[in-house]
């Protein structure tokens, strides 16, 4: 089956900077893939890339059978990119911007509906304006349409940052329900500790190309996995 | 295309309506204009009457440039332009959406503004499908030509001051077709009020066109 990402030497420029400089990754169906590094490592460009948002300018990019250096906007229905910020207008409510979210893709209200209760935002919390949601409750409803949209791919870009215990914990759920269900996972993180354990493999990254890869915590017994610190080299990625 | 447009002109005029950016700074600025304009003319009655309809005109051309930086602004917060141009939505169904919005925002306005000039200036519109007609075209050409110079500013830190530098040389002959067309409307000559649709037609069509065609690539170059 071919891999749902497949990069090989793929370059992306944010201006005139190599974002990626020759990025070698491939992920398959059903598959979660961590990809860790220090700031300024191209995590995020990856997972841009992969959404059709930062256009590949070199080398092979095919997401979900789409080639990104021909057509890098048609792949953007069929991915769920969860950024650094959530993409929310203060001024609807939670319900009415998951709502909006997959009215866009043609799905019915309730898929929305059914959405919200997954990520456990209830009662209140639904019809209140965005922009009075805490930074954590904010993240929740970004995943609620994330999740709504069902993606085949999900791209989650530091997805644990302002999550609670029980967040932390309902994410790996969705995370898992969503691998079940046949959909793959592309994940950037600077929490090891949070992340290893969810993984099939774990990427290292560093100077916008792929230097290493570990098993992760599904493949590999954690206790396998060195005390991990704050990047990728802590959590004993093997360097090439 | 059609479904999109109406899904992001809904949000965006739901957003309006919450937060209440028109009502409270966009119409009280156009009423404002009006009065400053009248004041500046003196107490004159018939050269009141006479300015009217450019009065009018160019409050309703400074009140749509701040329409549109409100419109662009709504997508400019953290993510949310990123989560636009994820959503699926076509580009051209965005910009569509926009400018229904934005135009339904201008003709609100142009409803007060009449009313305004009604009371202030005692004018009285005599032909009115031509002011109708006249309001109606240059409501389109404004809002497609201004959600597509604001899509045209978007990305850039400089946006709020670089707009209306963009927008108002580019706005200029709807604002003499639109003030001419009311002219005629006021005075009841009609005959010479359609002569001035002959450039709000046009107007109004290429900005729709040239709308549907560049907002995508403006979207993705923004």
């Amino acid at each position: 089956m071919a891999p749902v990402v497949h990069f090989r030497a793929a370059v992306a420029l944010a201006g005139r900077f190599p974002a990626l400089a020759g990025v070698d990754l491939s992920l398959h169906q059903g598959e979660v893939v961590v990809v860790m590094g220090p700031n300024g490592a191209g995590k995020t460009s990856l997972l841009r890339s992969c959404a059709g948002l930062l256009p590949v300018t070199s080398g092979e990019a095919v997401v979900l059978g789409v080639d990104l250096t021909e057509d890098h906007t048609s792949v953007r229905r069929y991915v769920g990119l969860l950024g650094h910020a959530a993409p929310l207008y203060d001024d609807l409510s939670a319900a009415e911007n998951v709502r909006f979210a997959t009215r866009a893709l043609g799905l019915p209200a309730s898929s929305a509906d059914e959405a919200l209760e997954r990520v456990a935002l209830t009662g209140r919390l639904r019809s209140t304006a965005a922009g009075r949601l805490s930074a954590g409750q904010r993240r929740r409803v970004a995943l609620a349409a994330l999740v709504a949209r069902r993606p085949a791919l999900w791209l989650l870009d530091e997805p644990h940052a302002g999550l609670d215990a029980d967040s932390r914990t309902l994410l790996g759920r969705l995370i898992g329900e969503a691998v079940a269900d046949g959909a793959s996972v592309l994940l950037s993180s600077h929490e090891p500790q949070l992340s290893v354990p969810l993984a099939d493999r774990v990427v290292a990254m560093a100077g916008g190309r792929v230097t290493g890869e570990e098993p992760g915590g599904r493949r590999a017994a954690l206790s396998a996995v060195p005390t991990p610190r704050t990047d990728a080299g802590a959590v004993g990625i093997h360097v090439a | 295309m059609w479904h999109d447009a109406v899904l992001v002109a809904g949000k965006d005029l739901r957003i309006e309506a919450r937060a209440r950016v028109g009502l409270w700074q966009v119409v009280p600025f156009a009423v404002l204009v009006l009065v400053l304009l009248a004041f500046a003319i003196g107490p004159d009655q018939a050269a009141l009457r006479h300015a009217a309809p450019g009065i009018f005109w160019v409050a309703l051309l400074f009140s749509t440039v701040l329409a549109i930086q409100r419109s662009v602004a709504v997508e400019s917060g953290e993510g949310t332009r990123d989560g636009l141009r994820l959503s699926g939505i076509d580009p051209a169904g965005i910009f569509l959406g926009k400018a229904a919005a934005v135009g339904l925002q201008l003709l609100a306005l142009q409803l007060v503004l009449w009313a305004g000039m009604t009371l202030l200036f005692d004018v009285r519109v005599h032909v009115v499908w031509l002011a109708v007609v006249a309001s109606l075209l240059a409501t389109v050409g404004l809002a497609c030509a201004g959600v597509l110079y604001g899509a045209l500013s978007a990305g850039l830190r400089v946006r709020d001051t670089l707009l209306p530098l963009l927008v108002l040389p580019v706005l200029a002959p709807v604002l003499l077709a639109g003030s001419k067309a009311w002219e005629a409307s006021l005075n009841g000559a009609a005959a010479s009020g359609t002569q001035w649709l002959k450039i709000l037609v046009p107007f109004a069509v290429i900005y729709l066109v040239v709308g549907i065609v560049l907002y995508g690539p403006l979207q993705e170059a923004g």
